[in-house]
């Protein structure tokens, strides 16, 4: 029987990371933002039927990047653990803070147990009754959970959009604004994006018990223009 | 709890099988108990959809047990249940049944066809037998718009999960037989909504004159059209029911 190499934790988590890292790079990124009436998910994805934005529950989003099965398992994970508890308990009693630190158990276990990371970054986004109640949870391939504030970005490429994002973003914008910030930090100096390449989503308050919306492409480009 | 389920054993989109998954679930009773049942609801195609409509009395024995029952439900946006049968176990299975057409929604990105939406419901019936063996029958109606076609569509069941679909109206509950012939004797084919709820309003005060189970007005309805589910508000219907009195009262 051979012996195996003896390789450092280090090394072995160092090596995990970037292979996670390569993976999320390859994607295209994704903008979470507040605006006036909620949350704005704008996602650079040219399918109009393969999503990296979903509801989960009456008030919480997820977005996800990187390798699409990988996101969208976790995704159903996250419909199923929020209905669970919604019929164990009450509607009331899901939160987007819950879910997150679900998320980060599950994503920190696979990143140090399993034989390969999960390629992938996710936000949970929770509307709240006010401004101040929003939330944005970023959640790293290694179950790093980061909680964000006024926007949120994932994806290849994240420090250059957001530098762009924090030197256009306005506080309290509306809708259209915060769609025209996320498209411009998206985007960069020297590329357009249009409608079609975009999948654009909201939770807004006020919209009933149901808070998500896509955002249909003739919406985004008039919400644009 | 997060649960990651392998490609094997997958409850896939539903949320009946999600609970049996994660051992969420109540078994029936052994033997037979006596619990509140709700009694007499009716549904009926009309021009622009589908009106339910049921009485708000629970009757445990000879008691009423609740006044305030809603048995007339929406389940989503284009689809709603009224339910007759034991109170407790019908609850439930319309808080699944809601539930689980979100759940499915959720999870595949669209929703289920009215027909799939009547088949749902049907194996929630049939799931609910040994319950019925032992005095839980939930007997519910289902209405709903369909996109597909564009007309309002109904559906009965019997314990079984048996799943009828009818062309005009449907009753069910301990007041079904007035309340379905009023409906039977009164209806016409591309009824207008008022007249529709003219009709329905007057099957539940006949079926609450002759039925001991079933309430007097204090009804509940609502209607599912191109535009969805919509309730019939408390001013339209106590209008409804004053003529009826009136009329009545006249005879």
């Amino acid at each position: 029987m051979s012996m195996p190499f003896y390789v450092p934790p280090e090394q072995q988590m160092k090596d995990r990371a970037d292979f996670a890292r390569k993976g999320i790079a390859r994607g295209r990124a994704l903008v979470g933002v507040q605006f006036d009436q909620g949350i704005l998910l704008v996602a650079e994805n040219p399918s109009s039927t393969l999503r990296k934005v979903s509801e989960i529950y009456d008030r919480i989003a997820f977005a996800g990047v990187g390798k699409y099965n990988e996101f969208d398992q976790l995704r159903q994970a996250g419909v199923r653990a929020a209905d669970l508890t919604g019929y164990q308990y009450s509607r009331l009693d899901v939160d987007a803070r819950s879910l997150a630190n679900q998320y980060a158990q599950i994503m920190g276990q696979i990143f140090t147990h399993d034989s390969k990371p999960l390629e992938v970054e996710i936000l949970v986004a929770e509307v709240g009754l006010t401004a101040d109640e929003d939330r944005l949870f970023h959640i790293l391939y290694d179950g790093t959970v980061m909680d964000e504030t006024n926007f949120s970005v994932l994806g290849g490429d994240a420090e250059a959009i957001s530098e762009r994002m924090s030197s256009n973003f306005e506080s309290g914008c509306n809708l259209s604004g915060a769609l025209k910030c996320a498209l411009a930090a998206l985007a960069g100096a020297d590329r357009q994006l249009s409608a079609d390449d975009l999948e654009v989503a909201t939770l807004q308050r006020g919209n009933g018990r149901r808070c998500f919306t896509r955002v249909v492409d003739a919406d985004v480009a008039s919400l644009l223009a | 709890m997060m649960h990651l389920f392998s490609p094997d054993n997958n409850p896939g989109s539903s949320f009946v099988n999600l609970l049996t998954a994660v051992g969420v679930h109540a078994p029936a009773p052994e033997s037979k108990i006596d619990v509140p049942h709700a009694t007499t609801c009716v549904a009926l195609r009309y021009a622009d959809g589908v009106l339910m409509a049921g009485d708000r009395r629970a009757t445990a024995g000879n008691l009423i047990s609740h006044r305030g029952m809603e048995k007339v439900v929406q389940a989503d946006n284009y689809s709603g249940v009224a339910i007759a049968g034991a109170a407790g176990p019908a609850m439930e299975m319309i808080r699944l049944f809601q539930l689980q057409l979100e759940h499915y929604e959720k999870m595949e990105g669209k929703q289920l066809s009215l027909e799939g939406k009547a088949n749902q419901l049907s194996m929630m019936v049939r799931g609910n037998l040994p319950a019925a063996m032992q005095g839980l029958a939930v007997v519910p109606i289902f209405g709903g718009f369909d996109l597909l076609d564009g007309t309002g569509r109904l559906w009965d069941y019997d314990v079984t999960g048996g799943r009828y679909e009818e062309r005009e109206f449907v009753a069910t509950g301990s007041g079904s037989l007035h309340a379905g012939t009023v409906v039977k004797v009164g209806w016409r084919t591309d009824m207008g909504r008022d007249a529709a709820v003219a009709l329905a309003c007057r099957s539940l005060w006949e079926a609450a004159d002759a039925d001991s189970a079933t309430g007097g007005p204090d009804a509940l309805r609502g209607t599912i059209t191109s535009a969805g589910w919509q309730s019939v508000d408390d001013a339209e219907l106590a209008g409804v029911f004053q003529s009826i009195a009136s009329e009545v009262q006249a005879r």
